[in-house]
């Protein structure tokens, strides 16, 4: 190799081999513990904070566990602290998603083995996060009413990973002009197989479709 | 703005290779990017430019290979290429299909000397 010559070495490795491996290591962790876990994704402000107060606050076997990545502050991860959750707060400074080691170190900063449900919610951003594993069961996408019933066709790719959406803000649809049939029939064009709930983060009791949907165990089996 | 890891990654990997290999300089990467792996090629293309600026990697071509989306339908099981982002069957209509190709982000090959 030192005479100077060209040499191919074929590779076949995925960009993100390193990053599936993580995940596959935190997903086995998971399963030890028996926990469920939910990649929750959405732009900013679409209200996934407000969202997991409720979970938090309603969730029958309390406290649930939320791992939350922003780019700064703790702010988050204090809110959900005040609604009852086990939580961590993430800062990724400059990068735009969570990796699956930034999550795994942070699960070990919860006493994971108490909780039977944890959510890491995502930073907010509809393209960055999409590819990065991060060793969780289920991602359940979240579409606000005021961002228009077109997202997800404009950014197919979140949506169409996503196991669950939630459509958030209901309690809005009508001021905000939402065209609920129109979101629907994109969303089952770019996600035909996810159930998509319509919740509103400040109406508590629409989160009971969702919460049934969380409590039905997944990919923990042998 | 993920590419700039993603590019991160993919000298990582190159390099670990090539160290593999004994080689001292790395010449080419070859790259297939699906047009459904959430990657813009051109923002790859400018983290790549940014990573050159390192002297170890001026000399290193990127070679982008772009793979386009083929689904087979889950209702007619045949194979065809989505029209745009709703991959609906031209065949019989169906929305359900697996994805063969379109989610690649792979490094295929790297050129060492």
């Amino acid at each position: 190799m030192c005479n100077g010559a060209v040499h191919r070495l074929e590779l076949q490795q995925r960009l993100l081999s390193r990053n599936d491996q993580d995940a596959a290591r935190n997903r086995r962790q998971f399963q030890r513990l028996g926990l469920q876990v939910v990649n929750l994704l959405s732009a900013p402000g679409s209200g996934k904070t407000s969202l997991l107060e409720q979970l938090a606050r309603r969730w029958p076997r309390p406290p649930i566990g939320v791992i939350v990545g922003d780019l700064a502050t703790d702010h988050d991860a204090t809110r959900l602290r005040q609604a009852g959750a086990r939580s961590v707060q993430i800062c990724t400074g400059d990068r735009c998603h969570l990796d699956a080691v930034l999550v795994e170190r942070a699960l070990a900063q919860l006493d994971a083995a108490a909780l039977d449900l944890l959510v890491i919610e995502n930073v907010g951003n509809l393209v960055c996060p999409t590819a990065f594993d991060l060793g969780e069961q289920r991602r359940v996408a979240v579409l606000a009413v005021t961002e228009g019933e077109d997202k997800p066709l404009k950014y197919p790719a979140l949506f169409a990973t996503a196991d669950a959406v939630l459509i958030n803000k209901s309690d809005l649809a009508d001021a905000v002009g939402f065209d609920r049939a129109a979101a629907h029939h994109n969303l089952r064009a770019v996600a035909p197989r996810a159930p998509v709930f319509e919740v509103s983060a400040r109406q508590g009791e629409s989160l009971t479709a969702w919460m049934q949907w969380l409590e039905q165990p997944h990919g923990l089996g042998p | 703005m993920h590419e700039l890891a993603l590019i991160q990654e993919l000298c990582a990997l190159a390099q670990a290779a090539a160290e593999q290999q004994g080689a001292t300089r790395i010449t080419q990467l070859w790259l297939q990017v699906g047009d459904r792996c959430g990657v813009d090629a051109d923002a790859l293309r400018l983290a790549f430019a940014v990573v050159q600026e390192q002297h170890c990697w001026r000399q290193t071509h990127l070679n982008l290979e772009l793979v386009p989306t083929q689904c087979r339908c889950h209702r007619c099981q045949q194979p065809y290429r989505p029209e745009d982002v709703v991959a609906l069957c031209p065949h019989c209509g169906g929305l359900e299909c697996d994805r063969l190709t379109g989610q690649e982000l792979t490094l295929m090959a790297v050129e060492v000397a």
